[in-house]
């Protein structure tokens, strides 16, 4: 044995001790050995996305639990908010980004580790990329981001004859937290429920109705709603869109909902409320993250290794009263947006007066869907006919008309097939249109 | 366009930097954390994991108070060893690596057992506002546990083994003025209306109202106007059983025009409030419990301004029947002029009252000798405000639950599936170190026959506690031998993590510590908690 080689032996004693000898509570498919540290860390490959809360703590978990080939992504790029939790960062690193510090440091850090950041969106890469790992932990506190992922996993999935090739699935452990509340879960793609058969486990955001903040404002929130979606796009102070991170933008905001609120005698705006509210601040502690980071982090070694059981497949923590925790199995969803192989079809009640306006409603609102901004396109007579892209600006001025005309006018009928992209997924999503039969008696 | 106003506080870089804990625990919160100074005892994994999640969020200062020297297993294991620091006092290494992480905390170490500690400077431990002990002895907890108990100083005592851990809490009193309770009900007290709000809700006469008049009308008005109605056909009782409260919405419900199939939203409000808010105003059982108190009502000079604002509460809950008023409603539809003139009503009303608690708590204080600035108007805000959701904590001393022939622990083994099962075979690996100087299965070669002794152990442990008959699973007194002491990181750091809040409670004195032994298991990813 060679002198390197007796240290790691050394160094890893925690791990082997329970890799290399049976336990009662371990996977009926356990066999200790050698082997298995031996392929977490040579041969497994993680992807952790999110370099922020969780995402620093997930790598400091993973690396130390054995695993060396991490790859990290995470688009954003270090503030100063980070540094009461994102353990990896130091004041020096505010601006760089968040991925790449995150990486040299655990690799400074964790002799023989090899994280490799990337400094971009989940969805600059396609499933080439995604294809090359064996489990995928989510560190994100973005709702579309997840079902982005989630779906990507769901399409390499293969099905031959109808079972699917187990081979082809890649596990997702996700974790999020809120505060002191947070959650981990394992998703097995295909099997287990996946993020769109729970989508109604995430609040919806709080939104005010606008009547509300233009007539009757009674909160703090109220007003500063106003600045933000009435009175900044009119007075337009500096000729650009809000940005959340310019505290000249915020310090405007915070003052013209001061003088709101005083106009109307509302108290509570404070300009920590003002960033809250325009930022969509969500409360974070070093604590909580590290909880949830690590539970996912104990899940990916179960997982990897067969050493115990992993979770089914659902916890929840919270630690506001005490300490508490509660695991249960969320219920796949036969009819799921993602992941059922049953195509989707959605009941029209009205074809006649309902406008594509109002379906695109449907699309966004209702907890089923949850979209952002879909885009449709539907075949008429064989051929592809696009209905209404927002987000693609000349498609988007040919399609407006079309938002005011009726299903019918637009050619469409029972049984029609129409192709929906989102945000919220990689995949086209399409829906069959059943018209609600005019004769209620049958 | 606006010139930069002063900097105002909320714009200070600390304050940026700390902002998304600052909405948890508020200004306040952060300076009692700033202020406060904590001892680790033993820089595992499970200890410097629990130093990061207070260093981070910004505590005042921490000593580390370890004997031991880094070895590579430490390393393989302890984010904030590494190679070059092998050999070294792993007090002092584990000290440097945790200082880089704030720039604002303080850290110092000393390279030395907790025993030794204790034999030279008797009271070192009494000098700080939290003493944190990871893998101690039993031999060293239990003096130690006695001395911070009879000090009153927190002790918070946490194991991780393999896929197992506990922490546990001892104090002997902890007072929480904030306990954020998830989902509080609105305080209206229309029960018992006070002159003005009476004349306000009054004034009012909803049901003469045209459509937009009435959509104006917030759901506490509507409520009270119906209310009143009920009572009136009612004997001048509140509804209470379910039936009443179903008639009470029916006349909310009936009083529309037909014509409405809809329910308006105010009204529709209305009908809501109607089972948590027509209740009859009362103190809570936990509250009355507060203020008869031994400490309430037998004040000293040495009681705590938490006990003297409870004296005055006592002393005005006497006096006025009820808490005061909490002073916030809840978010109504209505239009402005309305909804914020309600809203002043209860505002003064509580600020009114808030006054009076203050005056009489400063009286009291005085009273008993204590210094004019002994209870601040601050404080005392703060109380008011939380009243109804003040919390008072009592422990137990670890050492007594140790040499007790029948601690509370013998009362969860019905169950066998209760988790309290790995906290006696904890119990009973700790008596295996004593007697062993090792983990049962520390060695490869000695798994099995540890199997056995740790087994006689425990059986000797329940036979003490008076159940000899309780049977431990072999499999999972067995799996604690497979573990052979491994401390897994990811599982000392969900342990560190969940020790760190809960010291981050005890500093604040915000939110409800645990009571008082958490336990974890990483197997089946479940806890539970236990009072021992
Ligand atoms: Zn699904």
């Amino acid at each position: 044995m060679s002198e390197h080689q007796g240290v790691s032996q050394k160094r890893w004693g925690h791990l082997r001790k329970v890799l290399e000898r049976p336990g009662p509570f371990s996977h009926p498919d356990f066999e200790p050995s050698s082997e298995i540290l031996d392929f977490i860390m040579t041969t497994c490959k993680l992807l952790v996305i999110g370099a922020g809360g969780l995402g620093c703590e997930l790598l400091k978990d993973l690396a130390l639990m054995g695993f060396k080939q991490i790859h990290v992504i995470d688009m954003d790029t270090i503030e100063l908010s980070n540094l009461n939790r994102q353990f990896l960062f130091r004041q020096e690193d505010i601006g760089s980004s968040k991925a790449e510090v995150a990486a040299s440091f655990i690799n400074r850090k964790v002799k023989g580790c090899q994280v490799t950041p990337h400094f971009c969106k989940i969805q600059d890469y396609d499933e080439t990329f995604y294809r090359q790992f064996h489990l995928v932990v989510c560190g994100l506190d973005s709702i579309v981001a997840r079902r982005w992922i989630n779906g990507m996993l769901i399409s390499l999935l293969n099905y031959e004859d109808g079972t699917l090739d187990q081979t082809s699935i890649i596990p997702m452990i996700d974790g999020g937290t809120e505060g002191f509340k947070g959650h981990a879960r394992v998703i097995l793609p295909g099997v287990s429920a996946c993020i769109d058969c729970t989508l109604d486990l995430y609040p919806p955001q709080i939104t005010y109705p606008l009547c509300t903040i233009a007539n009757t404002p009674r909160l703090p929130e109220h007003c500063i709603e106003y600045v933000k979606i009435i009175q900044w796009p009119k007075e337009n102070p500096w000729g650009s869109l809000i940005d959340g991170d310019d505290p000249q933008h915020i310090l405007w905001i915070y003052e013209k909902s001061l003088e709101r609120s005083t106009q109307f005698n509302i108290v509570g705006v404070t300009y920590r409320l003002v960033q809250g509210v325009v930022k969509n601040i969500i409360p974070a502690v070093a604590s909580t993250n590290a909880v949830i980071a690590a539970m996912c982090a104990t899940e990916v070694f179960k997982l990897a290794t067969s050493c115990c059981v992993p979770l089914n497949n659902y916890l929840v923590f919270n630690d506001v009263d005490g300490i508490y925790t509660y695991t249960f199995e969320a219920e796949k969803k036969e009819n799921c947006l993602a992941c059922s192989q049953i195509p989707q079809t959605l009941l029209i009640q009205d074809p006649e007066q309902m406008k594509l306006k109002n379906l695109l409603d449907v699309f966004c609102e209702s907890a089923a869907y949850q979209m952002k901004n879909p885009g449709l396109t539907t075949y008429i007579n064989g051929k592809n006919k696009t209905l209404y892209i927002s987000t693609i600006k000349n498609i988007e001025e040919k399609t407006r008309e079309n938002l005011t005309k009726t299903l019918l006018e637009l050619g469409l009928q029972d049984g029609s097939e129409i192709m929906v992209a989102d945000l919220t997924s990689p995949n086209v999503l399409s829906v069959r249109l059943k018209f609600a039969s005019k004769n209620v008696d049958t | 366009m606006s010139s930069p106003s002063p900097k105002s506080p909320e714009q200070s870089e600390k304050s940026r930097k700390y902002d998304r804990q600052l909405r948890l625990w508020g200004d306040h919160g952060q300076k009692l954390l700033e202020g406060s100074k904590i001892c680790l005892i033993n820089a595992t994994a499970l200890g410097t994991e629990i130093l990061k999640s207070l260093v981070l969020p910004g505590i005042g200062a921490f000593t580390i108070v370890d004997g031991e020297k880094v070895t590579e297993e430490d390393v393989g294991c302890n984010f904030f060893l590494d190679e070059t620091h092998i050999g070294m006092s792993r007090a002092q290494a584990a000290t440097e690596s945790l200082l880089e992480l704030n720039r604002d905390v303080r850290g110092d170490y000393i390279d030395d057992f907790p025993d030794h500690v204790m034999l030279h400077t008797q009271d070192f431990f009494n000098n700080f506002n939290v003493i944190i002990a990871t893998a101690l002895p039993e031999k060293v907890l239990m003096p130690l546990s006695k001395q911070l108990w009879s000090a009153n100083i927190p002790f918070l005592v946490c194991r991780s083994v393999g896929f197992l851990g506990y922490v546990r809490l001892q104090i002997k009193e902890h007072t929480v003025i904030e306990t954020h309770p998830d989902n509080e009900t609105p305080d209206l007290q229309l029960d018992r209306p006070w002159p003005s709000l009476m004349e306000h809700l009054e004034q009012v006469d909803v049901s003469n109202f045209g459509t937009k008049e009435r959509s104006h009308v917030p759901a506490l008005t509507i409520l009270y106007h119906y209310l009143q109605q009920f009572k009136s056909e009612n004997g001048g009782l509140l509804p209470k059983t379910h039936a009443e409260k179903d008639k009470l919405r029916n006349i909310i419900r009936n009083s529309l025009p037909s014509e409405n199939d809809i329910l308006e939203e105010n009204y529709e409000q209305a009908v809501k409030f109607v089972n948590v808010c027509v209740n009859c105003t009362c103190v809570p059982n936990h509250i009355q419990k507060i203020l008869d108190d031994e400490l309430c009502i037998n004040l000293t000079f040495e009681s705590s301004p938490f006990w003297v604002m409870c004296a005055a509460l006592r002393e005005m809950v006497q006096s006025e029947g009820a808490l005061p008023i909490r002073g916030s409603l809840p978010d109504m539809a209505a239009d402005t002029a309305s909804f914020i003139s309600l809203q002043q009503l209860y505002m003064r009303q509580a600020h009114s009252q808030m006054e009076s608690l203050y005056r009489r708590a400063v009286q009291i204080s005085r009273s008993l000798g204590q210094s004019t600035d002994a209870i601040t108007e601050a404080e005392a805000k703060l109380f008011c405000k939380h009243a109804s959701e003040l919390h008072v904590f009592r422990g137990k001393c670890i050492a007594d639950e140790y040499q007790s022939n029948s601690p509370s622990a013998s009362l969860h083994l019905e169950d066998p599936e209760s988790l309290m099962f790995y906290y006696v075979i904890l119990r009973g690996l700790e008596s295996f170190i004593d007697e062993y100087n090792a983990y049962p299965g520390q060695y490869d070669d000695h798994v099995e026959p540890d199997v056995l002794k740790l087994k006689t152990l425990i059986g000797k442990l329940l036979t003490e506690w008076g159940c000899p008959t309780v049977a431990i699973s072999d499999d999972r007194v067995h799996e604690v031998c497979r573990y052979g002491g491994a401390e897994l990181h990811s599982v000392s750091a969900v342990l560190a993590g969940c020790t760190a809040h809960e010291t981050i409670k005890l500093i604040t004195h915000q939110f409800k510590p645990i009571n008082n032994t958490f336990i974890y298991d990483a197997i089946t990813s479940t806890s539970a908690t236990f009072v021992l």
